[in-house]
């Protein structure tokens, strides 16, 4: 069978994996929601209440999802990391309740009367459950990443021996969880949930406004969909070089506080000055391909690149090699990779973003047929890029699981047996893809189905006041 | 400003805090049995039937409240791990499988009344509501298996005991979800409810007491025969008797909130028989598996500070959708 420490850590990779995808989704639709939800009540205009009624099925559906999927990874710090959970609980318990208690209440009541409670409460308690959902999500992030980001970089603890027992007890709280590296977290993250979900928004978008302005098909309700590329292009305005800028703040930190990741995003094996920033670099030899510059016929880099992300600005600056470490390497390909993958696309998002731009000011925005089809395919990018940002933190992180501390095989549940591990891996393996299928396909159908028609919106009083009835000429509703 | 530094140095106000903790973590397990408990009741009672609209009807009366109300689960498991970090660990790796099963169970049963509504075609609906059904009897049952083997400190995960109080807990939120649906539906579906739950609490109080001898046989004997215990049991039959009564007088509520009694009863007895241990197969004791005083603190605060405004919101959820309920709303 198979080994239970390889088995727990392959299960809940996947898990993650597949229970971000949920939480990027509401947390990056909850912005908008807000706004949706702020314009619809206070301006009556249609479009507005069908963005706000259309994003809200997608987002309850990924809530559901979300919700399901999370509360297996909370279990398994207990079923599969026991050790872990036992060593670390006093630091790492705290937080995980505390964000049940304040932010998952929050956002699981209120989510309630948000979406099903549009005609039995007022506006005004409407709009507060709006926010309540959407504080909710972003506040679900803050708790996890604290947990998340003491265990990149543990302070305000002390190790104690208790029944022979290594066990880490919390000596300063401030220290602890307001650790510097949960800024970085927070704000790379909140940011890149923003920017994937606006990419999502104007790649289904983009499929509308292709058929109907270039290949001339019928679509009905096609102000929606302009109007939905016009708000998500926006928000890809803000977002896309907000986070590249900020990636670069936040490689420096990792240098600072995990050197040993920085030099294996960066694959630096020996200590060197001026290391360029590799784009490509392809082995000589096939049995080298998982070590990406062990031995490199071609390499492609910015000279001293990498130099420059880890001191800040300084081409010349010194890089510490993984050969100087006395704990074994991460897996170097997956995080050098990963973190090129994820650079690669913070840059295409940009372009993307500028290339929008630029159409929109010259007036061609709904008839340039190549951005409708960049938008497509970068629809789902967003969230790929979300994924190798994690891998590059987590894998980077090995052989640790709370660096410097304890190493990840030894925490472990020590009755954990090869059988257990194995059955339950192939479960997840099977229920999470039938998932991931279901989530697909339900979201493709409400993509499908478009939004509400203009003649089942609610009856709007300033819509009545006056006479912006359903049939008005269906002109892109700008800001006013 | 406190001294965070001060706070390492007793527990807060002098105050027993593991007891406490100890007690909150059942309120909270409590709690979910209890709110939760009307969900999975009303997913069981959707089996019972058939036509499209009383369906509906049960989905929509479920629909507002679930999410929030399973979060009571997750809120225990994050206490739990926060008050007493080894109990946690050992108790959640020792069921392994049975853990696993009960996240199963509630993947099951939240995705299935979402996939329910997205087709309406009778193959995929009669698959959706089987699943629906099977995960919200499969979640108590398992749940319930759950806390018997961890009340007769067993390490084994498939027992007797287990398997009895599994099928105490299905019995009783089958009574919880009788009651509940019946405050939110009005008609035929309202009156053919009331013999499910005159049967369902039957087999409930058979249950508990196949249950309590088949842990007193177990080596249990002394604390099940205990005044406080026996009292409880008592209590129960007394409720029972009331939420058959309110039932046939068509006062749900009441029968609502003696289902709340028999819940919150059952989570009590459980709790009695474990203390003053918290987890009998490690020899963890309420007192040794605490976590230590500055995070047992701040923690104490955060509770008191927070659980009100959790209150709060419930008060707000449950107003706005009070009364029956209405298949048509949604988004
Ligand atoms: C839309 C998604 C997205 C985009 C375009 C980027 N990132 Fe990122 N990145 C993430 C999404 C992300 C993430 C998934 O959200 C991570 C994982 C953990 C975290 O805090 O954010 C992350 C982590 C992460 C880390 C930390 C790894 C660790 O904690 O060990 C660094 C150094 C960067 N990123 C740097 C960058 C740079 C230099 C970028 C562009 C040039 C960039 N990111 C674009
Ligand atoms: C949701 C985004 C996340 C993703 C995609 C993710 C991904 C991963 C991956 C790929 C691994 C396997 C690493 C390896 O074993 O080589 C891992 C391990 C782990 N992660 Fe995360 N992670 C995420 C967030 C978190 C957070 C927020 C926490 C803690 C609060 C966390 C805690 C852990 C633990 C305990 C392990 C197991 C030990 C280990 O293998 O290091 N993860 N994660
Ligand atoms: C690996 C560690 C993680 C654990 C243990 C975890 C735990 C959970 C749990 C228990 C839930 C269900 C809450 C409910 O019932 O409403 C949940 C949902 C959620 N999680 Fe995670 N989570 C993890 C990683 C993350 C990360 C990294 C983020 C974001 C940065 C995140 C954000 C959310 C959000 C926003 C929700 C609400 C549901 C949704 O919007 O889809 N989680 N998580």
């Amino acid at each position: 069978m198979i080994d239970p420490v390889l088995g727990s850590r392959l299960q809940f990779a996947l898990t993650t994996i597949v229970h971000i995808i949920f939480p990027v989704m509401s947390m990056g639709l909850a912005p908008f929601l807000i706004y949706f939800t702020w314009k619809d009540i206070r301006t009556g205009k249609p479009v507005y209440e069908q963005l706000r009624r259309f994003w809200t099925k997608i987002f309850a559906v990924s809530f559901v999802v979300g919700t399901v999927t999370g509360i297996v990874l909370e279990f398994e710090f207990g079923t599969n990391f026991a050790a872990f959970s036992t060593a670390a609980g006093e630091l790492f318990g705290g937080p995980l309740a505390v964000e049940g208690m304040m932010a998952f209440m929050l956002e699981a009541t209120f989510l309630g009367v948000f979406v099903f409670g549009r005609e039995r409460v007022s506006d005004t308690l409407y709009m507060i459950s709006a926010l309540a959902v959407g504080a909710g999500t972003w506040l679900s992030a803050v708790w996890i990443l604290i947990a998340n980001s003491w265990m990149q970089v543990p302070r305000g603890y002390e190790l104690v021996t208790e029944n022979g027992q290594t066990v880490v007890h919390l000596v300063d709280p401030i220290a602890a969880y307001l650790n510097p590296r949960f800024g970085f977290m927070y704000i790379h993250m909140q940011n890149a949930a923003v920017e994937s979900v606006a990419l999502f928004m104007a790649g289904v978008a983009a499929y509308y406004v292709f058929r109907h302005h270039v290949w001339e098909y019928p679509v009905e309700n096609i102000s929606f969909w302009e109007t939905t590329l016009k708000i998500a292009l926006v928000a890809l305005l803000i977002t896309a070089p907000l986070q590249v800028l900020h990636g670069d703040l936040y490689a420096r930190h990792v240098y600072e506080t995990q050197p040993q990741k920085f030099a294996a995003m960066e694959a630096v094996w020996e200590t060197e000055s001026y290391v360029p920033e590799y784009l490509i670099a392809v082995p000589t030899d096939l049995s080298d391909i998982t070590d990406p510059r062990a031995k490199e016929l071609f390499g492609l880099g910015i000279p001293g690149g990498a130099s420059w992300l880890a001191s800040g600005g300084d081409p010349n600056a010194e890089i510490t090699g993984l050969n100087e470490f006395d704990t074994e390497a991460p897996p170097v390909a997956i995080v050098f990779w990963a973190f090129r993958a994820m650079v690669g696309l913070g840059f295409w998002f940009i372009l993307l973003a500028f290339w929008g731009g630029y159409r929109w000011l010259t007036g061609d925005l709904f008839e340039d047929d190549l951005l409708h089809k960049a938008l497509m395919g970068s629809s789902l990018l967003g969230i790929v890029a979300v994924e190798v940002g994690w891998i590059v933190t987590e894998v980077g992180r090995q052989p640790w699981v709370i660096q410097g501390v304890m190493k990840t095989h030894e925490g472990v549940s020590p009755g954990l047996t090869g059988t257990e591990a194995a059955i339950t891996l192939a479960g997840f393996a099977l229920v999470y893809t039938t998932l991931l299928g279901l989530y697909t396909y339900v979201i493709a159908r409400i993509i499908r189905a478009g939004p509400p028609g203009r003649d089942d919106l609610r009856d709007h009083p300033k819509r009545r006041d006056t006479g912006d009835r359903p049939e008005a000429p269906a002109g892109v509703a700008s800001d006013d | 400003m406190t001294d965070l530094a001060g706070l390492a140095d007793g527990p807060l106000f002098g105050l027993p805090l593991p007891e406490l903790w100890f007690g909150l973590i059942f309120a909270m397990l409590g709690t979910f049995l209890f709110l939760d408990g009307f969900d999975f009741g009303a997913g069981a009672l959707f089996a019972t039937r058939e036509d499209d609209e009383d369906r509906e009807m049960i989905l929509a009366a479920i629909g507002p409240f679930w999410d929030g109300n399973e979060v009571w689960l997750v809120v225990f498991g994050g206490a739990l791990f926060a008050a007493f970090p080894a109990v946690y660990a050992n108790l959640f790796s020792r069921h392994y499988l049975l853990m696993f099963g009960i996240l199963g169970a509630l993947i099951l049963r939240g995705l299935a009344p979402e996939m329910y509504e997205q087709r309406h075609d009778k193959q995929w609906q009669r698959w959706w509501g089987r699943s629906f059904v099977a995960g919200s009897i499969l979640a108590p049952f398992l749940l319930g298996a759950f806390v018997g083997n961890w009340v007769a400190g067993t390490p084994r995960s498939f027992t007797l005991v287990g398997i009895l109080v599994g099928l105490t807990t299905v019995a009783l939120t089958i009574v919880s979800g009788t009651a509940f649906l019946r405050v939110k539906t009005r008609g035929t579906l309202r009156a053919d409810l009331q013999s499910y739950g005159e049967r369902a609490v039957v087999v409930y109080l058979l249950a508990v007491v196949a249950t309590l001898v088949a842990l007193a046989v177990d080596g249990l004997r002394a604390a099940i025969l205990s005044p406080v215990v026996l009292a409880l049991v008592g209590a129960s039959v007394l409720l029972a008797g009331g939420y058959v009564l309110a039932l046939r007088q068509g006062r749900d509520l009441v029968a609502l909130a003696a289902s709340a009694g028999l819940t919150y009863g059952l989570t009590v007895v459980v709790a009695l028989l474990l203390y003053p241990s918290i987890d009998p197969v490690s020899g963890l004791t309420v007192r040794s598996a605490i976590v230590s005083t500055l995070p047992l603190n701040l923690m104490s605060v955060g509770a008191a500070l927070l659980l009100p405004l959790v209150a709060s919101y419930f008060v707000v959820l449950y107003s706005a959708f009070s009364g029956p309920a209405d298949p048509s709303e949604a988004y």
